[in-house]
């Protein structure tokens, strides 16, 4: 099986601070792979590190055998995209969906734009009805959504999903992830996952990675980690949170 | 439970309303229930109407907000009726209020010490001596391990739980006999969020305090909470007792409960909340 993401040992700092201290990760094409750890643990730097939105200090990326320069070529972002966590950022305010749908295209230069933008909101359960409403005519679910469909309108391989649900209510965060996992599915797509809930990670991910301050923890099948066959304290730790409260 | 102590809050028939020029928002539709020395939870996806309720009991309702209410009583005093000066002297004495991101809710350019200390000689007469002691204290009892370097740190100085953990110090130290939390540990992260959660349980528990715990979260709720309201476009749909959760009644609770993945137990798709106009209605 060969890599959709190979990356050796590196390194991102951040003026003196060192937010990736020399991490190695290997995702595996058609994988859904997630990442895990508490706030400033820097699995979100990891993710823009190989977007491209943080430049790396050492160590090499790999995407689908292309080691990866300093800058990203437009082939890269064909392959690879990313959805943020917070919906209200990451859609432009005054952009009709339409319009916002539309700008990937014209940068990679499609021509069947009409087509691509209605299989994109059907995909994503939209439809045609959204496609000329603002952001902020929308839910926080359906504005993911578009978010989404943004992501998938180039069909790349590998999406990079920060938090995906974190900013959604419990019932709408289940109805996208079932999208992603459909999509997923359908696509054959491989995921990188980053989020703070075990239970999201297990539920989406085959193989996750842990990690504290910039290090990697372990790295474990989603398997071992329900089976609460886990090596480190940190990783007991966030189990043991992720269970809830206990009056002690 | 709240015949034994005597009934701290009662409310009946609470409604919000937000005239706007598209009409009147109804954010909160005759919520009822009765409070007393115990830990009630309020659940309910966002626009539910559950901040807003806790904002009501507060008093710190936007000004173009309508409050209207049968009754709304604190300790049997009428907390509509009273006016402004006296309920400003139960804000923050009596009635306290925990918000959900410290960030926000500390004042930036005051040291954290000083803004406990202004909480405490705003509703006792102490001097500035007693009040920096009695602040210190109450940093350490809510876990600050080195409470004289914290007093002096601004709040951009400190981290999430850090901050939340001053929050509830300055709440607390006035001694309040209810304490709103609106999402208290949503900003923070899990372990953090079991920290914070432990030091409010037990300084709820030994002062016996009331406290209102409102949430989007129904499982952390009813892990801390004896009872839980749940809430749906701005009406109580069902009262439940934490222990009894999982006999829920109500569809809404009971999708609530079913639509979060949890860990070892395989589902999918999700099971997704089918919604019914008669819930709202």
């Amino acid at each position: 099986m060969t890599s959709a993401i190979s990356i050796e040992g590196l390194e991102v700092v951040f003026d003196r601070f060192r937010a990736l201290k020399g991490v190695s990760l290997e995702v595996k094409s058609g994988e859904s792979f997630g990442l895990v750890g508490e706030s400033g643990s820097g699995k979100s730097t990891l993710l823009k590190a190989i977007a491209g939105l943080v430049p790396a200090a050492s160590g090499t990326i790999t995407v689908n055998g292309k080691t990866l320069g300093a800058r990203r070529d437009k082939a890269f972002y064909r392959e690879v995209q990313m959805v943020f966590q917070d919906p209200y950022g990451s859609l432009h305010p005054r952009q009709t969906v339409d319009r916002l749908l539309q700008e990937p295209l014209a940068i990679h230069g499609f021509a069947d734009g009409e087509l691509r933008i209605q299989r994109a909101l059907d995909e994503v359960g939209l439809g045609n009805g959204f496609r000329f409403r603002y952001a902020h005519q929308l839910s926080g679910g359906q504005r993911q959504r578009v978010a989404i469909a943004r992501a998938l309108i180039l069909e790349p391989s590998i999406l990079l999903l920060d938090e995906p649900t974190s900013a959604l209510d419990a019932s709408v965060q289940a109805e996208v992830l079932n999208l992603l996992e459909e999509v997923r599915r359908r696509r054959k797509l491989t995921f990188l996952m980053v989020s703070h809930d075990l239970a999201i990670i297990t539920h989406m991910c085959e193989r996750l990675m842990v990690m504290q301050s910039g290090e990697a923890v372990e790295t474990l099948n989603a398997s071992q980690l329900i089976a609460h066959r886990v090596s480190a304290d940190y990783t007991h730790n966030l189990l043991r949170a992720s269970e809830g409260f206990v009056r002690g | 439970m709240s015949s034994a102590t005597g009934t701290l809050l009662e409310v009946d028939d609470l409604r919000v309303d937000f005239p706007t020029r598209t009409g009147l928002i109804q954010a909160v539709r005759g919520v009822s229930f009765s409070l007393g020395r115990e830990r009630l939870g309020i659940v309910g996806e966002s626009g539910s109407g559950k901040s807003q309720t806790g904002r009501a009991i507060m008093g710190v309702t936007p000004p173009q907000a309508l409050v209207t209410a049968k009754k709304l009583a604190f300790d049997d005093a009428d907390l509509l009726a009273m006016p402004a000066r006296q309920r400003r002297a139960l804000r923050g004495n009596r009635i306290a209020m925990i918000l959900q991101d410290p960030k926000y809710s500390l004042d930036p350019v005051m040291s954290i010490g000083r803004q406990i200390v202004e909480t405490l000689r705003t509703h006792e007469k102490v001097s500035k001596a007693e009040a920096r002691e009695r602040a210190l204290a109450m940093l350490e009892a809510v876990q600050i391990r080195d409470p004289a370097r914290v007093f002096d740190l601004h709040p951009h100085e400190v981290s999430g739980g850090m901050g939340q953990r001053a929050m509830i110090a300055m709440m607390l130290i006035a001694g309040p006999e209810l304490m709103i939390a609106d999402e208290p540990t949503s900003a923070l992260d899990v372990t953090v969020q079991l920290d914070v959660l432990n030091i409010l349980d037990r300084l709820v528990g030994e002062r016996g305090m009331g406290l209102i715990f409102i949430s989007h979260d129904l499982r952390l709720v009813s892990s801390f909470c004896d009872r839980v309201i749940v809430m749906y476009a701005g009406k109580v749909v069902e009262q439940i007792k934490a222990s009894e959760l999982r006999d829920a009644q109500h569809p809404y609770t009971r999708g609530l409960l079913n639509c979060m993945p949890r860990i070892g137990y395989e589902r999918h798709p999700l099971p997704v909340l089918d919604r019914k106009p008669e819930w709202a209605a």
